[in-house]
């Protein structure tokens, strides 16, 4: 027993190590005083002063905040009713087809995707004039691509766990076909939407190869920036910026994951 | 509030005190009006058939059981009646209304799911008020009513708890109360005592009997659990392929089954093949080889000379002896191959001459073993005249 959780925590903290070393190291070193990244001058809080006296930063910061709350929001939305119908669909070939159609984006490597969308976006933009130039709201179409499908897979396994006697409980005390959906069905997957929401937000915010595809000039993320920056050499002002991002990430992330789990211990203790 | 005090609150004028129930059994009456009549009901799925032309009258107050094995569209029968299925063929007419094209949020009838079907994300007391709501009652009035209706199934005090924060019994108590809340005319209930425990069964059985006299409404339950029906009902239907095998207060239902199927299905029961040697209008000799004896029935049948018939009996109709019996009739000999003591009861297992085995269940009226048999006695079952059926179909 004693033998198999030391092997247990051997590896555990292995994992560990492997996958945080890089980000701790990246973390430390943001609060380096030294300008030479790789030599170590001392703790100081400088470099985040210095990050936001930098309008650049501070913009493109704005800027991506902006887009993956739009591109979160209508994700959301759209992931959602598409979630709906394919948890309701039970003709088989239909749902194989849906089903293939929303999980396209999430295996698609990302610069295929962007490629794509930029091509379309050019051809739209022959063919009739919109979107006018790539800027922002072309970055957010594409960022609502994928992370709609992020959102159906989630509001889909959520809606599948679902009993469905709990709407027909709803109809027989009442409640019409039209009030059923926000009296019942959507409390019911808010858990999931709310996450969904909080994982749309941070792949937006993360994102990099699709939105080098589809911005225009004067319109760059935040990634964006930080990676133009690293091009010409990492300084310790991108150490800074690179760990407030991880902090809004980590945050999203076990946001989505603590309301995942919420809404499983609730659908746990139904019988 | 006490139970009974909601009688002047919930009950409408026309309902009638439930009492007088049993004393006068509606469904006996000539020319009275049923509640709710099935007409020719059918319902296919495809080329299943899953009810297959039931016809029923149920009337007011009554606690009507549907009792059937799985797939036996009892649960089907009771999803059309809620208007979550439309029967395929003919009527459904509940207090004079025909219920075709009628959606189910629009018929005086509620439902309590065998899953119970709680929302999750609402409280008790908000549980028990959807209902409510959806009818656009003030507050102050859904309030009190949901008040109310937690009071009597006595959850009063867990109001604002979550579903998955109570007991399943709990659980049970407030999809009644939900269900119950509309003061609907007809109340539909799947399996509902189906997910408690032994104990708990038996307590909310008699709960559920008393809240149906005292509100006055018409229950229609579905259970494959004969104890269920028998303890609730003040009719069985029994159910099987989709057809009403019969129908019949739980008393007859047990005692005079109309059929193998029935005698089978609601209790243990012996069935003795044999062919009819002498009929009358007062009694019937069978012979049978199954039992290597001569049985006898102080009753009269419809039957052909020389038919195959079974005669059933009741495994606690038998007696068991080890001297034989004075009696010719109805007395077979075998040796005891199995027992089994239950505390209260014992039961045994026959083996006859001819192979048939045979089910005897005897009281334990005292303490001592002496009266009790073991492996390879060998014994006489003989019952009397009257205590047995014979079955044609």
């Amino acid at each position: 027993m004693k033998r198999r959780s030391l092997f247990l925590n051997t590896t555990a903290s292995m994992g560990f190590i492997f996958l945080y070393a890089p980000m701790i190291a990246l973390v430390v070193y943001s609060f380096n005083k030294s300008k030479l990244v790789t030599v170590w001058g001392g703790w100081s809080l400088k470099w985040y002063g210095e990050l936001f006296r930098n309008e650049q930063i501070i913009d493109a910061a704005l800027l991506s905040f902006k887009i993956a709350f739009i591109s979160a929001s209508v994700a959301v939305v759209l992931g959602t009713m598409a979630g709906f119908v394919l948890s309701r669909f039970t003709r088989s070939r239909g749902k194989m087809l849906l089903s293939g159609w929303i999980s396209a984006p999430l295996v698609m490597p990302e610069v295929i995707t962007g490629l794509s969308l930029l091509l379309l976006f050019v051809a739209m933009e022959s063919a009739f004039g919109w979107p006018a130039g790539r800027g922002t709201s072309t970055i957010i179409i594409a960022h609502v691509t994928f992370c709609m499908a992020y959102v159906a897979v989630i509001v889909q396994s959520r809606l599948s766990q679902m009993d469905e006697t709990l709407e027909e409980a709803a109809m027989d005390l009442g409640a019409k076909p039209s009030s059923l959906f926000f009296l019942v069905t959507l409390p019911l997957i808010m858990p999931a939407i709310i996450s969904g929401w909080l994982l749309s937000f941070t792949l937006s915010l993360d994102d990099l190869v699709i939105a080098s595809f589809v911005s225009g000039p004067g319109n760059s993320t935040l990634p964006m920036v930080i990676f133009s920056k690293v091009r010409l050499g990492v300084s310790p002002e991108v150490n800074a910026l690179a760990t407030l991002m991880i902090a809004v990430v980590a945050i999203g992330v076990t946001a989505a994951m603590w309301q995942m789990r919420r809404q499983a211990k609730m659908l746990e203790k139904q019988p | 509030m006490s139970a009974t005090s909601m009688i002047e609150t919930l009950s409408d004028s026309d309902t009638v005190p439930a009492a007088s129930l049993s004393e006068q059994s509606v469904w006996k009456q000539e020319g009275a009006t049923p509640f709710l009549r099935i007409e020719n009901v059918s319902k296919k799925f495809g080329e299943f058939t899953a009810v297959d032309n039931v016809s029923l009258n149920i009337y007011k107050n009554e606690l009507f059981c549907l009792l059937g094995g799985s797939g036996s569209g009892k649960s089907t029968l009771l999803r059309m009646l809620a208007g979550f299925e439309a029967p395929t063929s003919g009527r459904i007419i509940i207090d004079g209304v025909d219920m075709a094209g009628i959606q189910p949020w629009k018929r005086p009838v509620n439902m309590m799911f065998q899953s119970y079907a709680l929302f999750p994300h609402l409280s008790v007391e908000e549980n028990v008020a959807f209902g409510l709501k959806r009818e656009g009652l003030g507050r102050a009035e859904v309030k009190q009513r949901v008040n109310q209706m937690l009071d009597m199934v006595q959850l009063g005090h867990l109001g604002k708890r979550k579903p998955h924060q109570l007991s399943g019994g709990q659980r049970q108590r407030v999809a009644l109360a939900r269900s119950l809340v509309k003061r609907p005319k007809l109340l539909l209930l799947d399996e509902p005592l189906g997910a408690l425990d032994k104990k708990l069964r038996e307590e909310t059985q008699f709960e559920l009997i008393n809240i149906q006299e005292e509100l006055g409404v018409t229950f229609v339950v579905v259970t494959h659990d004969q104890e269920e029906a028998m303890t609730l009902a003040t009719r069985i239907g029994v159910m099987n392929h989709g057809v009403i095998v019969q129908t019949a207060e739980p008393h007859d239902v047990y005692e005079y089954p109309n059929s193998r199927f029935v005698a089978e299905f609601v209790g243990s029961v012996n069935l003795f093949e044999g062919r009819v040697i002498e009929e009358q209008s007062d009694f019937v000799r069978i012979r049978s080889a199954e039992a290597d004896a001569v049985l006898y029935v102080n009753h009269g049948i419809s039957c052909a000379p020389n038919q195959k018939v079974h005669m059933a009996v009741r495994p606690e109709k038998m007696r068991i002896s080890r001297e034989q019996p004075k009696q010719q009739e109805n007395c077979v000999c075998g040796v005891v191959e199995e027992y089994a003591y239950m505390g209260g009861l014992t039961v045994y297992r026959v083996r006859l001459a001819s192979g048939k085995e045979v089910r005897v269940t005897q009281p334990n009226m005292s303490r001592s073993s002496s009266e009790r048999f073991t492996w390879k006695d060998k014994v006489y079952l003989y019952w009397d005249f009257d205590s047995s059926v014979v079955l044609t179909a």
